[in-house]
């Protein structure tokens, strides 16, 4: 790793945009940050934020990749009202998950276009599973890339508001993603970081639901 | 204090404050964070990204090494309080399972955050010195649902104000890890797990230290 940090911006690419590769972000902090050490973060960081800007569209494009992800999630769950067979406790969560995905995607359409963007079209999605357990499978793979696509994404924006508002929706999607964890009997928060993934890693995760 | 009203705790903020042991002095522990222990600002609009320079965290050190200090403060508080419920014999079974794996996770993000703060030449803030009251099961989880979701909020309330990139990177990692914690937490008192609905409130510095000031002991 010393070696690769002989070119700040190589370094700090590696980490942050191809963060995924590592499966922790305490590697990020012990790796990323000695490059702080070695050539003092007032230096590194410039070096960082142009490699990034240059590397990605922009905080209309990483808007709608989330406003992609919204989609899939949105369109997910409401199918899931009446297909996921979930009764009781987990018919209200999929309600709240529903309406959830659904605010996120208004609010990304209206950020794309505040910022002079031109908002994504709507995919075509297409999700395959026959009852509760393959629905709440589907759910957790999607709430957690959720999570990790915006913790992937966060450093790039540039706009302190727009980074404010993805900040609250990562946060309710980490909580929607504990929350079919329990369903599912798995570990809530399976690790102390949630890895960040980069934009190519999500989209490989959720092409296969793109038709 | 309209930033209180905003803190939709699934634990009014009330009973939080009012379980609180002996109460002392913040600006003492404050003063022992180091750095200048001057002005405390109370500027929402930096807390929400607007402000860039503006420091809440001034006290806790300068620009990203403050930021860093403030969240180590907190998790140090929530590496304790976990540890104490543990010790405490109020759970067993898939609960005490749950705090324990949460308080392994608080207490990597103090290691994590520790080496972050050195790595940019700062020095570590002190572990503060804390009591927690721990009268029975219900009582706990609702204090431990109020920290997580006190903490979710406060490194929402920082993340834009965060200059270097690979500080945000980790923050948001751990950031997202709080929000698990809370629903889950939520989750085990019957309480929704998105109190703020479908987009988190952030928390500002002074609501945060506000709050968890009745924990601090000399």
């Amino acid at each position: 790793m010393k070696e690769q940090l002989q070119t700040p911006e190589l370094a700090a690419v590696e980490v942050d945009v191809e963060g995924g590769d590592l499966s922790r972000s305490d590697v990020i902090l012990k790796g990323a940050l000695a490059a702080g050490a070695i050539y003092g973060s007032a230096m590194v960081s410039p070096f960082v934020r142009k490699a990034l800007a240059m590397s990605e569209s922009g905080d209309v494009g990483i808007l709608n990749f989330a406003l992609t992800l919204e989609y899939l999630e949105a369109k997910f769950y409401e199918e899931a009202k009446s297909r996921a067979k979930a009764s009781g406790e987990l018919k209200s969560l999929v309600n709240l998950l529903a309406e959830d995905e659904q605010q996120h995607v208004e609010a990304l359409t209206a950020t794309v276009k505040k910022l002079g963007g031109k908002p994504v079209a709507e995919p075509k999605f297409n999700f395959e599973y026959n009852d509760t357990a393959g629905f709440l499978k589907l759910a957790q793979t999607f709430e957690d890339t959720g999570v990790s696509a915006y913790n992937g994404a966060g450093p790039m924006i540039k706009s302190k508001e727009v980074l404010a508002a993805a900040g609250g929706i990562v946060q309710v999607e980490a909580r929607h993603a504990a929350a079919i964890r329990l369903q599912n009997k798995e570990e809530p928060a399976p690790d102390a970081f949630d890895s960040p993934l980069s934009e190519k890693q999500v989209l490989k995760a959720v092409e296969p639901f793109i038709v | 204090m309209s930033e209180l009203k905003q803190l939709k705790d699934p634990v009014s903020r009330r009973r939080f404050l009012a379980v609180g042991g002996s109460s002392t002095a913040l600006a003492a522990f404050l003063a022992a964070c180091g750095g200048d222990s001057g002005t405390t600002t109370n500027d929402t609009t930096a807390a929400m990204g607007s402000g860039g320079g503006t420091s809440e965290t001034a006290q806790f050190g300068k620009g990203d090494v403050g930021i860093l200090n403030y969240a180590l403060t907190l998790e140090y508080l929530e590496t304790a309080f976990y540890a104490d419920v543990v010790k405490s014999g109020l759970f067993k079974g898939a609960e005490l399972e749950t705090i324990r794996k949460f308080g392994r996770e608080e207490a990597e993000h103090v290691q994590a955050l520790t080496a972050a703060v050195k790595s940019l030449g700062g020095k570590p803030a002190p572990e503060p010195k804390a009591e927690f009251p721990l009268k029975s099961a219900k009582s706990v989880l609702e204090l431990a649902a109020t920290v997580e979701n006190l903490g979710a909020a406060a490194y929402l309330g920082q993340a834009a104000n965060i200059e270097s990139p690979e500080v945000l990177a980790s923050a948001l990692a751990i950031h997202s890890v709080e929000g698990r914690h809370a629903a889950t937490l939520n989750t085990l008192l019957g309480e929704s797990i998105t109190p703020d609905g479908a987009f988190a409130k952030p928390a500002d510095v002074n609501t945060v230290l506000e709050s968890v000031e009745p924990f601090l002991v000399e």
